[in-house]
């Protein structure tokens, strides 16, 4: 039997198996943002430790940052976020890492950037003081998120303690309706599988659907490994691939990088390698998705009604109840028709060049509905440039949406854009936890950029399929 | 460079019911503006509970029957969503020992063993009972035995599971991994030497 690309991954970077029985995987490439790493750098201070390979870790800012123009201007008025600004910037100077700054004009979402410089490859192990990490998998590379202390371990060692995970295949079969996105591939199988369904494996995205999406479109899938419960998941490389890296400013040229499309080549799964778990999902079967719930599994086909409590299993009908309470919806009501009072247009879900210009689209000589706040956030400073040239910022700007700079915004809220009370919001972002977009009683209903899109245009969640043309 | 040894864990317990607990609802993200984790600990499950007292509710959280809770007992999918280590770092400083939970997020368990925090998993039978157990009497002393695996509470001894590793790592004070790691930083060196990309395939 052949190997999977997890495992073939795994061994070239292993360093040995630790009295924990958890091996010591090496760290190709090692990212780092403004939140999780500060206590990390101070740990390394107490303990006097250097970094032995500053030249395989990158840094930028994207959690605090603030996305409107005044609003970045330093020192930035939250002095919280100034001074976690202040430390990334010293830590990374102290230490010899590049900082990716806006300074620089290349300061981004740090699951945008990665792939966009060329920095993420195929057959990497990466790291990130970050969930979705699980984003760079969409270049065959193994990629998941880490704790602080973990952090720590990767800038004094370059190396983390891992366990060995299961691997399930997911095969998308068949094809994509007009109107489904690589988000509700997405949320299909988080819905299919469960939020905790991921436990304990990685998830190797394959099949006809994810063979002909583009690199972009992969990443969304791979991004939201993390919500179903899969410390990361990955497609294996090809000639899509290649495509998107070749001529990128870290990937190798010339007769190395036909080196390098070798190498890749060797490290996708062989057509016969086992799996601890094959699935299916159709193609035919998946719809536009919306969240409805709390748990980005909580979700329904956008033509469907919200499911009965009694149609759980007992154990999940607590966190039914809950959120059902939370979002003040009701059982059985439809989704199609639900009021939003925001639509965010951004994050590392659905923040890229693709995903600005699928929205646009649906917004290009339209308006807003009246009362409605509508924010476009490209990924990165370089995805913001790309959109500019092609004029998505007046499509956007004229349809009555606010055009902004680069960040993480209202997906966490850390920044100042946030819910206020009990506001609904349309997100592309990846998760519709209670409280996730900076208000304590916020309600999110995550769904892909086009329906996002023509959420705005309608003030109300609408089937985006009555908006697509012919 | 070993840590504490952490073979008992003693304290009353704290009940928190519900599956899909996520890291925002443990630490909201806006008290992740900080450069250290001091005073993180006064801030856990801080819109949950005043969620609750809109209500008339109280969160077990800011219920004074289990202000010296130290061993929590949660249930399916502890600690899911983000990776930020400020959720367990807001339980330990809030006083939290040990967690017995249904399941985990992985990476939410992973900062529990860096943090030496012991997870113990448990079916939701055993589960609700301690919950129920905890509630009826919220200032009982229960036990847990690291190396056997188990709880007692009230008189009676009940098995836990744990994974084998990290029960290891707790008894023998080795949870940090790091100290192991730059141990091996030699042979990490020579294993990056054979990686392709780190001479950028030249």
């Amino acid at each position: 039997m052949g190997q999977n690309l997890y495992h073939k991954v795994f061994d070239r970077h292993c360093v040995g198996q630790l009295p924990s029985g958890q091996y010591q995987l090496f760290i190709g490439l090692h990212l780092i943002h403004e939140v999780t790493s500060p206590q990390a750098f101070a740990m390394l201070r107490e303990q006097e430790l250097s970094v032995p390979f500053p030249e395989r870790t990158f840094a930028t800012v994207d959690h605090i940052i603030p996305t409107t123009g005044s609003g970045r201007q330093r020192p930035l008025q939250d002095p919280l976020a100034e001074e976690m600004l202040q430390h990334i910037e010293q830590n990374t100077a102290d230490y010899g890492i590049n900082f990716f700054s806006p300074e620089k004009g290349e300061q981004g979402v740090v699951h945008v950037v990665g792939p966009e410089r060329g920095l993420t490859q195929p057959g990497m192990t990466i790291a990130c003081g970050d969930s979705h990490t699980s984003t760079h998998g969409a270049f065959g590379t193994l990629a998941f998120g880490i704790g602080t202390s973990q952090v720590a371990d990767a800038l004094a060692t370059q190396t983390l303690a891992m366990a060995k995970l299961k691997v399930r295949r997911i095969n998308f079969t068949g094809s994509l309706k007009p109107g489904v996105y690589a988000k509700d591939v997405a949320l299909a199988y988080i819905h299919h599988l469960g939020v905790n369904g991921g436990v304990g494996y990685a998830y190797e995205f394959g099949g006809d659907i994810i063979d002909h999406m583009t690199m972009e479109e992969r990443m969304t899938v791979c991004n939201m490994s993390i919500e179903g419960g899969a410390r990361c998941g990955y497609v294996n490389p090809d000639q899509t691939t290649y495509d998107y890296l070749k001529g990128r400013d870290y990937c190798p040229e010339g007769e190395a990088w036909e080196r390098a499309v070798a190498d890749w080549q060797s490290l996708a799964s062989d057509a016969d390698a086992e799996y601890d778990d094959v699935i299916e999902i159709k193609g035919e079967d998946i719809e536009p998705f919306v969240t409805w719930g709390i748990t980005p599994a909580q979700s329904v086909g956008v033509s469907q009604d919200l499911p009965q409590v009694d149609s759980f299993a007992d154990s999940d009908q607590l966190v039914v109840r809950e959120a059902y309470e939370y979002m003040s919806f009701e059982e059985g009501q439809p989704i199609i028709g639900t009021p939003v009072n925001v639509v965010f247009i951004g994050s590392c879900t659905n923040g890229r060049l693709s995903d600005l210009r699928e929205a646009a689209k649906f917004v290009k000589g339209k308006q807003v509905a009246a009362g409605v706040r509508a924010l476009a956030v490209p990924g990165s400073q370089e995805v913001a440039r790309q959109a500019i040239d092609e004029g998505l910022d007046k499509v956007f700007d004229e349809a009555g949406f606010q055009w902004r700079e680069a960040g993480c915004s209202m997906c966490l809220a850390m920044n100042p854009d946030q819910l206020s009370g009990n506001e609904i919001s349309a997100s592309t972002s990846n998760r519709n936890f209670k409280g996730r977009q900076g208000s304590p009683t916020g309600r999110t209903l995550l769904m892909s950029p086009a329906m996002a899109a023509v959420a705005a245009v309608e003030g109300k969640v609408t089937d985006v399929r009555k908006h697509l043309e012919n | 460079m070993a840590g504490e040894i952490i073979s008992q864990v003693t304290g009353p317990g704290i009940p928190l019911r519900g599956n899909d607990i996520d890291t925002d609802r443990i630490i909201p993200a806006r008290f992740l503006k900080c450069v250290t984790f001091d005073g993180i600990g006064e801030h856990a499950f801080a819109d949950d509970i005043k969620g609750l007292a809109a209500k008339d509710e109280t969160h077990p959280f800011a219920d004074a029957r289990f202000a010296n809770g130290a061993i929590l007992v949660a249930n399916k999918n502890f600690g899911c969503g983000s990776s930020r280590e400020h959720a367990p770092q807001s339980l330990k400083r809030w006083g939290i020992r040990a967690i017995i939970a249904e399941s985990y997020s992985e990476i939410f368990h992973g900062n529990c063993v860096s943090l030496a925090v012991p997870c113990f998993t448990a079916d939701h039978a055993t589960c609700a009972k301690l919950q129920d157990a905890i509630e009826a009497d919220p200032a009982a002393e229960l036990s847990i035995d690291v190396a056997a695996a188990t709880i007692t509470a009230g008189g009676e001894t009940i098995s836990l599971e744990i994974q084998p590793g990290a029960q290891g790592q707790y008894l023998d004070g080795s949870w940090d991994a790091r100290a192991g790691l730059l141990e091996n930083l030699g042979a990490a060196k020579t294993v990056a030497e054979k990686l392709p990309y780190v001479s950028n395939y030249a």
